[in-house]
């Protein structure tokens, strides 16, 4: 049995598999299960949802449950959509770049089952500007793949139809943020959109529509073909399957690599990354992408999965660490990612659009050492004026995590910044 | 109905609103920004955020956005807990980060929705330290001045004007915390309805030009509530004055007709009052050049009791701009027989057909509101943003209703307004138009239909007849439209609202006939059809109700009658009867007064010239085109010898008969014996309180508590402070002492409450925020067909008209700002005025040898025009609009055939043509035609 | 005047949603690859095909970072200046950059060959630090790696 299903047809060394070879190496199987055998959709809606797959874009939701809200049946708004996340913009985050790049026969095979569990008639692929490889490789497996009549009119002789189109992001990471994403796609400004009501009930042109993360995508037709059972096999912990891990910033050997749902993070980051490199000691790490709370070493024998990282006081997000190490400033860091969130915010609600520049005029006043005893303090206020709910999306909200967790772990840094009124880090 | 629980209290509030609305309207204080009653819920300021606990165990509870959460049953909620409290301090705190805090050169200053925001909140004390991110302003037109430095970012100027508004040119534009609000270049703002960004935005981004010109804070205007005298609809408005100037208008809430909004030339076109074309003092004309001076009260008695002398020889000539009262008192004096309405014989016929179609039923004249909740619109032969301005704003959101009812099966509320607009998207309510030309609702329309007028005719009786087979057929009609009419008719028959709108401004009986008969049809299967009906002037349909006596064949009349006097209130007869017919008229009189309040070619002429009081400086009645009686009061005490049009009849009027100057003391006397003697319109005594009417012994304060330097404006002339004026007609007083609470709805002078200095403070004056005010919305309405029995269909079918040759056919072309006598004496106004243009097809121009900015030669009987040429695709064949009602040219008597091509020179002419119909393609009605290189 | 190619591909692109106006952002980034920027004029001519007002588009053009406005080099340098190639050593990256062009951030050479910009991650944060001249990327720069790829635009 598969252990990578989601990598094992990726080398970087060469071109990815064309359809023929795909299909040679058990690909397509799933659609061909899925619209032969699983006559009722919905069994497929109930399948993932046994399965325990979470969704991978960072929010960790049950992806079958999340289909089970599609209204379905006769009287139910047409057309249906399914839209692929391939946005990845958040900094440190660069797992989906693997997918795209190396298997895009893969992805689109996923969302063909993932249509047909929620009967959508058009998908779309939505892809962030920069990926021009992901970009050339996509189009070409969608050509290939509407030739071959996996798409298009009547697939299989099933009488499903279903379109599919990549779109290319104009650059903006709130586009990555589902419903902005939503209206990104109608052509319009990318601001978020309230929930409810949730896209699946009025998304894209209004019309029930699923957002799912690229790697949620590639996991669909291998729980289909494999089932429930393998699929929770290939994990550590009650979360389904495997995750793609990634660790950036000063370690020997940066990268992304598919691994057992659950791993720990020590494995993560001694055996796969090689360890820090020589000379440098570990003081923290984001777990999962820019918006995560910083954990530190205490945290290294932790299993990264959703519950146990969550419980740790920080998320598992996208899976994709980012090493802060001893010779690196951390105010320095935090202020290049809430530099980062304060230029990215879409400019719709207050807390965010005004909290985070102020909370880098208060970073940078810091770290030149301009800043003020009583600035930290304001920072803490301003990650709970940021908070969760007070906002209207979850992008100031995931930018007060690592300021937040900065001033808890790296009290003594900033107060340092303070007293020798300068950055430490700096000569 | 839900139990909801506040801070230890519980109420029994409305279900399914939300909950800010909810505790806007018990009263409580909670602060907001992006929320507005009239556009509904976003959730983007996150100011109004309250912390809702789960149940009674749940001591944290959570924060929410009020405006974002419906109230449900049992619900508990806390606006005083810390947590939140601390959360809206830091909100406003955060907002104002980039704010200047430039209050005191603020023209929003002492009326800021952000200064009371920001006190509620308790935010007093600034933390942040940086630099500001500062903004360049947009030069945005004459009306609107932009300072964008003041914006806090809750998005309202865009959701007004572009969603709620449809304007094409204010938008969102950049991110993060440089959002900027305006439009891609500098430029006059294109909408209709700019002058509600004032308003609609809650601190000084965008004001009042027009304002900034004689600038005056809230607290020393004095102000009551008047009535637009601009169009037929008569929204309602607060004036505001000082030194004897009017210095704004801004809007006056009223549910039921306008709303939380008014047009720009309602808003704008007020400086006619201050200009220097007023009649400030009575005027005779004297010697040989007959040069009218000033004259003294003795000269006045002189030709006064002269003009007794003759008796039963007084010819009166009312208006259809000047109050009932005004009216009622020169039908009083000349004898209702002698007594003519002063509407253009044309708009006369019109105006009492329209009003018999009302009277008559089977359809509801509906209100503005009423007609914004409309799902299915037929409009035929009106250009409403011109015609009507605000009843254009109303149908945008007809055009809406689907999405509003698609929403609400989706168990979306209509406040929730972006989640509406998302599920919703493009879909548009059931909408056509049948016009001559292109109009400015095109944009919202399914269909839209370009024929002449007896086309718009026969459409509209092809769609009665598709409703009912037992209306009149048209017979010849193209397949095309017979299908079109069908469309028409399933489109109003399936609708829940259906509403038809037409109206005088084409000139054409046949075009009302066909609504009306519209109307009969559908009333034979559905008990409510609601029709609207636009008429011309403030008043028309108040003279039509009270005249009997038109300006038809009048040179005759006078002739037979051997009438010495004619007495014209406030009237222009120039713009009603060809000139030479006037010139003729006032020559064959021996007397000729005029009352009125700014001069005209009329008055010019006059022997004797009496100063009448504007709007802003009388008091009295209108009854607007939806048959609604509303009282407009006095702002200010005018100075010299201007007065009310009905005191100086009453003045001039002989003891012969009865002597009314001792019988009518004040208005209500005036409208006591109006209400007697015309039973038509006896209700209008209940559009407002009388005179004598008073709260706790006290009168209604026009200057509000604060109002300041009444001793020290007069310094130059008295050292004392002088007594206010007297109002014998109104229960309001000239000054800073009354009654201060909430009056009498029609008797609200401002909208201010403690805390609450902003337009905003609007919300305690209602009896539930965005519903009606206290004690119901001002204004009675006259006619209510009682819908017993269905009158019968019209039978005349007009046929398809002929025209032979160069012959067309020559239509009005009305325009917001340049048809309407008064709003074009502003300046704001000027600049927005066309250029005057004839508006024709391509294809026509091209057989007539024309092209865009080439001038035409356009004859009709005796008329003949030399205009430069627009071309406009819209524009139908065998038609040329001719600009109507502009001041300065020659009046025309339209519809009319008149002749093209013949006699046209082809010469280039630099007059940029009507803006509506040329450049930048883009909501120019139409778009292709500017070859203008 | 949108030239026959550009109005096929941006045509083509409109069938791909259900209201024609989805389509502006493509059209936008159409005309870009075709002329390096969208100019007003652009502007108002996508407008114009889009229905669409040329406020209304430019409201939307103006939201997202990589539509540009204002005329660009004819190599646009972005250099990744988020968390991971910060940590990498970003810092020194652009100042190596910004001599070798002699131009600061979000400037354009004299000679109109390049203009550098500032980009959030790339996506490529395990070979930071990291930059995409056009459509190009390289990563795990150096001082001299730059060198040598600036030589291959000169
Ligand atoms: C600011 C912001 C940025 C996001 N960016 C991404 C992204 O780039 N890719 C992604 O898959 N999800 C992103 N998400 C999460 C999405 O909103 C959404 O939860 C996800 O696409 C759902 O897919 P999943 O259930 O498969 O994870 C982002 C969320 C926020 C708030
Ligand atoms: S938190 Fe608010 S301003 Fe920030 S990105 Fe989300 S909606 Fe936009
Ligand atoms: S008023 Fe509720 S969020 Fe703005």
């Amino acid at each position: 049995m598969i252990d990578r299903p989601l990598t094992k047809n990726i080398d970087l060394s060469r071109e990815p598999f064309s359809i023929k070879e795909y299909e040679a190496a058990g690909g397509y199987q799933g659609v061909h299960k899925a619209l032969k055998e699983f006559t009722d959709p919905k069994s497929i809606v109930d399948l993932v949802k046994n399965a325990g797959l979470k969704g991978r874009g960072g929010a960790g939701f049950s992806t079958g449950l999340k289909w089970s809200f599609v209204p379905m049946g006769p009287d139910a708004p047409r057309p249906r959509y399914l839209v692929c996340n391939g946005d990845e913009m958040e900094p440190g985050t660069f797992k989906d770049r693997l997918l795209l790049e190396g298997d895009p026969h893969s992805l689109i095979e996923g969302m063909i089952c993932t249509a047909y569990a929620i009967q959508a008639e058009v998908a779309y692929i939505f892809l962030r500007w920069g990926y021009t490889l992901a970009e050339q490789r996509l189009s070409k497996a969608i050509a290939e793949a509407y030739q071959a009549g996996y798409l298009g009119k009547s697939i299989l002789g099933t009488g499903f139809n279903l379109d599919l189109h990549l779109h290319i992001s104009a650059g903006r990471y709130i586009c990555g943020e589902e419903t902005a994403l939503l209206n990104s796609l109608e052509g319009k400004r990318a601001n978020p959109r309230t929930k409810p009501p949730f896209p699946q009930v009025s998304g894209l042109f209004g019309k029930p529509t699923i957002v799912q993360n690229v790697e949620t995508l590639c996991n669909v037709h291998h729980i289909l073909v494999h089932g429930v059972d393998w699929y929770k096999g290939l994990s550590r912990c009650e979360d389904g399957g495997t995750k793609l891990y990634g660790v950036s910033g000063k370690v020997k050997k940066p990268g992304v690599w598919e691994l057992p749902m659950g791993v720990t993070v020590r494995e993560i980051l001694e055996d796969h990354a090689g360890g820090m490199r020589d000379g440098l000691k570990l003081k923290g790490f984001l777990p999962g992408g820019a918006s995560t709370d910083f954990l530190v070493e205490e945290h290294l024998d932790l299993k990264m999965d959703y519950a146990t990282i969550g419980k740790a006081g920080s998320r598992m997000g996208t899976g994709t660490m980012i090493i802060l190490d001893d010779q690196t400033c951390p105010v320095g860091m935090v202020l290049n990612l809430t530099r980062f969130f304060a230029q990215e915010s879409c400019g719709w609600c207050t807390p965010c659009r005004d909290g985070l520049p102020w909370s880098v005029k208060l970073l940078e006043a810091i770290e030149k050492g301009e800043g003020k005893p009583e600035d930290l303090d304001r920072l803490a206020a301003q990650c709970r004026f940021m908070g969760p709910g007070n906002t209207f999306c979850a992008l100031a909200p995931g930018a007060a995590e690592p300021i937040q967790s900065s001033l808890k772990y790296f009290k003594e840094d900033f107060e340092r910044h303070l007293a020798e009124k300068r950055c430490p880090w700096r000569s | 109905m839900p139990s909801l629980w506040i801070d230890g209290k519980t109420y029994e509030v409305e279900a399914g609103k939300n909950l800010l609305q909810v505790c806007l309207s018990l009263g409580l204080d909670l602060p907001y920004f992006c929320w507005h009653p009239a556009l509904g819920s976003v959730g983007a300021c996150r100011q109004c955020a309250v912390k809702q606990y789960r149940d009674e165990n749940d001591s944290v509870g959570r924060l929410v956005m009020a405006c974002m959460t419906p109230v449900t049953d049992g619900m508990r909620i806390t606006l005083q807990d810390e947590g939140s409290v601390e959360f809206r301090a830091m909100l406003i705190e955060a907002l104002m980060t980039n704010h200047p805090h430039d209050c005191p050169v603020c023209d929003e200053g002492g009326e800021c929705h952000l200064q009371d925001m920001t006190v509620m909140t308790g935010h007093n004390y600034r933390d942040f330290r940086f630099k500001k991110r500062t903004f360049n302003n947009q030069y945005l037109g004459p009306f609107i001045n932009h300072e964008m430095n003041r914006c806090i970012t809750c998005y309202r100027c865009v959701r007004f004007y572009r969603d709620y508004a449809d304007g094409p040119d204010l938008n969102a534009f950049a991110s993060k915390n440089h959002v900027y609000f305006g439009r891609d270049c500098d430029g006059a703002l294109e909408s209709e309805f700019s002058g509600n960004l004032v308003e609609v935005c809650p601190t000084g981004v965008f004001t009042d030009k027009t304002l900034k010109e004689h600038y005056t804070r809230k607290w020393d205007l004095t102000t009551a509530p008047s009535v637009c005298h601009h169009c037929g609809l008569g929204c309602n408005t607060l004036a505001g004055e000082r030194y004897g100037s009017i210095r704004r208008i801004i809007n006056r809430y009223n549910g039921a007709v306008n709303g939380y909004f008014l047009c720009d030339r309602g808003r704008f076109g007020y400086d006619f009052v201050n200009a220097g074309t007023r009649i400030r003092e009575p005027l005779a004309s004297s010697g040989e050049t007959k040069t009218q001076v000033p004259v003294s009260v003795e000269k006045i008695q002189q030709l006064v009791s002269e003009m007794n002398a003759g008796k039963d020889k007084i010819l009166g000539i009312g208006s259809p701009r000047a109050s009932l009262e005004a009216n009622y008192a020169l039908m009083k004096l000349a004898g209702p027989e002698h007594f003519l309405d002063g509407m253009a014989p044309k708009e006369s016929s019109l105006v009492r057909l329209a009003l018999s179609i009302l009277r008559n039923g089977p359809a509801r004249s509906v209100s503005l509101q009423e007609a914004g909740q409309a799902d299915a619109v037929f409009i035929l032969g009106e250009d409403v943003t011109h015609t009507a301005p605000m009843l254009a704003l109303s149908l945008r959101q007809a055009a809406r209703q689907v999405c509003v009812q698609k929403a609400a099966k989706a168990n979306i509320p209509e406040w929730h307004d972006a989640a509406v607009r998302e599920l919703a998207q493009e879909e548009r309510s059931p909408f056509y138009i049948a016009a001559t030309g292109a109009t400015r609702l095109d944009d919202v329309a399914t269909k839209k239909m370009c024929v002449p007028l007896d086309g718009i005719a026969r459409l509209g009786l092809a769609v009665a007849h598709a409703i009912d087979p037992s209306a009149p057929a048209v017979d010849g009609l193209a397949d095309s439209d017979k299908q079109l009419a069908g469309e028409i008719a399933a489109a109003l028959m399936n609708a829940r609202h259906p509403l038809v709108v037409s109206g005088t401004s084409s000139g054409c009986s046949s075009v009302l006939k066909a609504a009306a008969q519209i109307t009969i049809a559908l009333a034979r299967t559905r008990e409510k059809v609601g029709i609207s009906l636009i008429v011309p002037e403030c008043n028309s349909l108040g003279i039509a109700m009270l005249a009997n006596g038109t300006l038809e064949n009048l040179d005759e009349r006078i002739k037979s009658r051997r009438y010495e006097t004619l007495v014209v209130l406030e009237n222009d007869l120039y713009r009603r009867l060809p000139s030479a017919q006037v010139d003729a008229l006032l020559e064959s009189v021996k007397r000729v007064i005029v009352i009125d309040h700014t001069t005209s070619p009329t008055s010019q002429k006059a022997h004797l010239v009496l100063p009448a009081g504007t709007f802003a400086e009388a008091d009295g009645t209108l009854v607007n085109n939806e048959g609604r009686a509303q009282r407009f009061f006095q702002i200010f005490a005018p100075e010299g010898e201007i007065q009310e049009s009905w005191r100086w009849i009453r003045d001039i009027c002989p003891e012969s008969r009865g002597n009314r100057k001792t019988a009518w003391q004040d208005l209500s006397d005036v409208i006591e014996a109006l209400c007697q003697d015309v039973p038509a319109l006896a209700k209008i005594q209940e559009a407002a309180p009388t005179s004598d009417f008073r709260i706790k012994g006290l009168r209604v304060a026009r200057q509000p508590h604060r109002y300041s330097g009444r001793t020290a404006m007069v310094a130059h002339k008295t050292i004392h402070e002088p007594k206010p004026p007297e109002d014998p007609d109104s229960p309001f007083s000239f000054s800073m002492e009354g009654y201060r609470g909430i009056p009498p709805a029609p008797l609200i002078p401002r909208f201010w409450s403690p805390g609450w200095n902003s337009v905003q403070s609007l919300n305690k004056f209602q009896q539930e925020v965005g519903g009606e005010l206290t004690g119901g919305d001002p204004g009675v309405r006259l006619i209510d067909p009682d819908g017993s029995d269905s009158p019968g269909y019209f039978e005349d079918v007009p046929a398809v008209s002929t025209c032979s040759g160069d012959q067309v056919q020559l239509i009005p072309l009305w325009r917001i700002f340049g048809s309407e006598e008064f709003s074009v004496l502003s300046e704001a106004v000027q600049q927005k005025i066309p250029g005057m243009s004839v508006i024709m097809n391509p294809k026509d121009a091209e057989k007539a040898n024309l092209k865009t900015g080439s001038m035409a030669v356009i004859e009709s009987g005796d008329m003949k025009l030399q205009l430069p040429v627009s071309l406009c695709e819209s524009q139908a064949a065998g038609t040329v609009a001719i600009p109507a009602g502009y001041r300065g040219a020659a009046w025309i008597d339209l519809p009319a055939l008149g002749e093209s091509g013949r006699g046209m020179k082809n010469e280039r002419n630099p007059l940029v043509p009507d803006p509506d119909c040329s450049g930048s393609g883009w909501h120019s009605d139409c778009g292709s035609q500017s070859d203008l290189a | 005047m949108l030239t026959v190619e550009e109005r096929q591909e941006i045509e083509k692109e409109i069938h791909h949603y259900e209201h024609k106006q989805a389509a502006c952002i493509e059209a936008m980034k159409i005309v870009q690859r075709h002329r390096g920027w969208v100019s007003d004029e652009s502007i108002r001519d996508i407008a114009a095909m889009m229905d669409m007002s040329p406020t209304a588009l430019d409201s939307v053009a103006t939201f997202y970072n990589l539509i540009f406005r204002k005329p660009v080099g004819k190599h646009v340098i972005m250099i990744c200046d988020s968390v991971s190639c910060w940590i990498m050593g970003y810092e020194n990256m652009r100042d190596h950059l910004c001599r070798k062009l002699g131009i600061q951030l979000g400037e354009t050479t004299a000679d109109g060959r390049f203009t550098l910009l500032p980009i959030v991650c790339l996506g490529t944060c395990d070979h930071a630090p990291a930059m995409m001249i056009g459509d190009t990327l390289y990563r795990d720069l150096t001082p001299e790696k730059i060198d040598t790829i600036l030589k291959q635009y000169a």
